[in-house]
């Protein structure tokens, strides 16, 4: 175990210490630190959605057929539609970076628009997807959903909670990517340091990747 | 010792304590001693005013019957006293004080790898605290620290402003933990392996990875909870589907290894005193530090332990109950490479030494009664028992606990400069030792005769259980008040601390007491490990450095 734990910092440890010249211990610009802390934040978000994808498991093997019906009563073309979207998101996400790291910044800033534009699509569509639901009168605390049968009612409130928890996040993302636009059009984002724009892209990809789990366990398990 | 000299600071360098005046220049500081001790003041406020609420408690079962507390107060008190002594006092107390003043010295950095994010954790803190307490003021909680559904999402007490305080100390044990294994993998000065690294910093080490990752849990858990209040959506409601079970488990995911997350910095500080006072190499350094994550790792398999009694499948109750056993194998092994080291060792009684010997005595007795509720059919009977109330006191107090006082003892040289009575220190020692075991050991006797935990009456029969430990209380505060008036007496009046006031080999004790804010101008002499006693009588003048009279 010690040497899996070793393995990496030791490669870079001396390295790091170099770049301090006569400054001793003075923490500079470490994009392997930052990087790391970023990832560090994501397990506690995997945690986080983990704890909710437990609670899932939990009710759906109590209530398998009720979340059969459930998820029957969810529209799949617009849910794939909306993996698609997100998907796309992602790529742009990339390729924003990609190009700010070969130095072409008008083209990163346009994928960083991109990006937010398919976020806000996202959000859009979801939120028709819930309107659509609550016209019928289901949504948490509603006298419809309280005298359906009680599969019915886990399926759905873990239904709104999961998917709340996500698009809240979406909204989270778009907002940091709006931030990071900011800092590289101020050129405090450059492809010198650029780490702040990679650790936003890794958060940006663990929302996509939640939804590519979360799209099947609620629309594809009719 | 010459080649050090060389790489020390000038001694005319300002310490940490005078580099800045001011209230203003507290609170925006990104140097981690001084964020190390914006902690300690707090977080001993904390636990001195949750253990006037103990005080209270006990004093109210001096007797049977209600004296000046009825069912509801006590609740509220009880409730109080878990939330800050858990959250506002042991969670943060070892990582968040002297982690913070001692990891980066230890890996011979200048500070924790991204100051701003420390000091951020700390106003996460004073905010959950800001709010706990705001909470008080409103009535109080009486839901108990463990926020059981369906009780939590139904109680007219206000239950919102305790949970989102958890949740804002959750972010803030978070955002150190992250920032301490950022530290460790990028900070070590250079030429540190992994093997170099003081038992200490392992310890907080595996502690961090445990805050990271099982803290996230019980956030959303009280959210979880919160939306079931104010939105209706009843995850763990059963009348729409819900289970409450569900919430014991999600809580427990989180909550037991955070008593990991409690106890394993204190098994590092252990791990620093027993070598130093006996002046021997620890033994075993691997089998330590693979210990601190082995029961990171195991710690957080065993969570199902709080719910023998809860309604489980036996298979279940089998699995959690192995692990359980065997989380005690790594904490045992700690013990063991202790008493290796001091075994022929020579052995110095100064107080951090003697805190240390009351360390292995009391979690000797947390970890055996430990072993008792971990098995099936013994948990039948003593669970919610006062039994208990006195196992994790012993651990949680008696142990971890301790060992904050014993690491304030070992590191206020360090961290103020300056010496304190030893024999006012013993003397305010041997009380809490005496008084300590007067309260919680007849708890146990209770707990076993069938006394309720959570109780403010009982029968006649336990009043002399009772009435032992409560003054048995009395006694161990007064000690406890003498231990810290000590302290606080020596910032002022005490005589100034050497460097190396207890012949340590590890970083802290190679720099001047109190450190300068910027402690290392060059990276620091790693000719010796941090248990290589050896290196500090090859030299004929460092001897005499090291003696303290007091």
């Amino acid at each position: 175990m010690s040497d899996s734990l070793s393995a990496a910092p030791s490669a870079t440890g001396d390295a790091h210490a170099d770049d301090h010249h006569g400054h001793y211990g003075v923490p500079g610009y470490d994009p392997i630190a930052s990087r790391m802390g970023m990832w560090l934040f994501l397990f506690t978000e995997l945690l986080l959605f983990g704890a909710l994808f437990i609670a899932f498991a939990a009710y759906l093997s109590k209530y398998p057929t009720y979340f059969a019906e459930g998820s029957g009563s969810l529209n799949v073309p617009v849910g794939a539609f909306n993996t698609v979207v997100l998907l796309t998101s992602s790529l742009t996400m990339a390729l924003a970076i990609a190009a700010l790291q070969r130095g072409d910044k008008n083209l990163s800033i346009k994928m960083l628009n991109a990006t937010v534009l398919f976020a806000g699509v996202f959000c859009v569509i979801k939120a028709f997807e819930w309107g659509a639901k609550i016209e019928m009168g289901i949504y948490p605390g509603s006298a419809t959903l309280a005298a359906m049968d009680q599969g019915k009612q886990a399926f759905y409130n873990m239904y709104y909670t999961m998917t709340g928890f996500h698009a809240l996040h979406v909204i989270i993302g778009a907002g940091l990517i709006l931030w990071v636009k900011k800092r590289t059009l101020d050129d405090r984002v450059n492809p010198k340091r650029l780490v702040l724009m990679e650790n936003i892209g890794l958060y940006w990809h663990l929302v996509d990747l939640v939804w590519i789990f979360l799209f099947p366990l609620y629309y594809l398990i009719a | 010792m010459s080649n050090d000299a060389a790489a020390l600071p000038p001694l005319e360098q300002v310490d940490y304590i005078r580099a800045k005046k001011g209230l203003k220049s507290w609170l925006t500081t990104v140097d981690h001693k001084r964020i190390a001790i914006l902690y300690l003041i707090a977080i001993l406020t904390f636990f001195i005013v949750a253990m006037g609420l103990g005080v209270l408690m006990r004093l109210e079962l001096l007797n049977p019957g209600t004296d000046f507390m009825d069912g509801p107060a006590y609740n509220r008190i009880l409730t109080l006293h878990g939330v800050i002594m858990t959250f506002l006092f042991i969670i943060p107390s070892i990582p968040a004080v002297f982690g913070n003043f001692l990891l980066p010295i230890m890996i011979g950095a200048n500070d924790v790898q991204f100051p701003r994010l420390n000091l951020a954790s700390w106003y996460f803190y004073m905010a959950g605290a800001v709010l706990a307490l705001i909470a008080v003021g409103l009535g109080g909680v009486d839901t108990g620290w463990t926020f059981y559904v369906p009780y939590s999402a139904n109680t007219d007490s206000n239950v919102l402003l305790p949970m989102v305080a958890a949740f804002l100390l959750g972010w803030s044990s978070i955002l150190t933990g992250l920032n301490f294994i950022a530290t460790v993998h990028r900070l070590r000065a250079p030429g540190m392996k992994w093997g170099d690294m003081p038992l200490f910093v392992w310890g907080l080490y595996a502690t961090s990875w445990i805050a990271v990752l099982a803290t996230p849990v019980v956030g959303i858990t009280l959210i979880l909870v919160l939306m079931e209040r104010f939105l209706g959506i009843g995850i763990f409601n059963a009348a729409m589907g819900g289970d409450p079970l569900l919430f014991q488990h999600m809580f427990w995911i989180y909550s037991h290894p955070a008593v990991y997350v409690m106890v394993l910095p204190a098994m590092g500080v252990v791990s620093e005193i027993i070598p130093a006072f006996s002046r021997k190499k620890i033994f075993g350094y691997w089998f330590i530090a693979v210990s601190s994550m082995a029961i990171a790792a195991i710690g957080s398999l065993v969570w199902a332990h709080h719910m023998f009694t809860s309604g489980m499948a036996d298979e279940g109750r089998v699995i959690f109950s192995f692990l359980t056993f065997f989380v005690s194998v790594p904490s045992a092994v700690k013990v063991f490479n202790w008493l290796a080291t001091i075994y022929k060792g020579s052995i110095k009684i100064d107080p951090p030494m003697l805190f240390a010997f009351g360390f292995i005595f009391m979690f000797s007795i947390g970890g055996f009664t430990g072993l008792m509720n971990a098995s099936l059919s013994t948990d039948i009977h003593i669970h919610d028992t006062a039994f208990v109330v006195a196992h994790f006191h012993y651990t949680m107090f008696g142990s971890t606990g301790l060992m904050f006082f014993a690491a304030m003892h070992y590191w206020w040289p360090k961290m103020f400069g300056r010496m304190y009575s030893f024999k006012t220190a013993f003397f305010g020692f041997g009380l809490f030792f005496i008084g300590f075991n007067l309260l919680y050991f007849p708890l146990f006797l209770a707990g076993l005769a069938g006394m309720p935990r959570r109780y403010q009456d009982y029968l006649p029969e336990y009043h002399g259980y009772h009435a032992a430990s409560t003054i048995g209380s009395w006694i161990m505060v007064v000690g406890l008040m003498i231990l810290f008036i000590n302290l606080i007496v020596a910032i002022w009046r005490g005589k100034k601390a050497p460097m190396n006031p207890w012949g340590g080999a590890t970083l802290e004790w190679q720099i001047p007491s109190p450190p300068p804010t910027h402690q290392f101008d060059a990276a620091p002499d790693l000719t010796h490990g941090p248990y290589d006693y050896d290196f500090l009588y090859e030299d004929e003048d460092q001897p005499k450095e090291t003696e303290v009279k007091a």
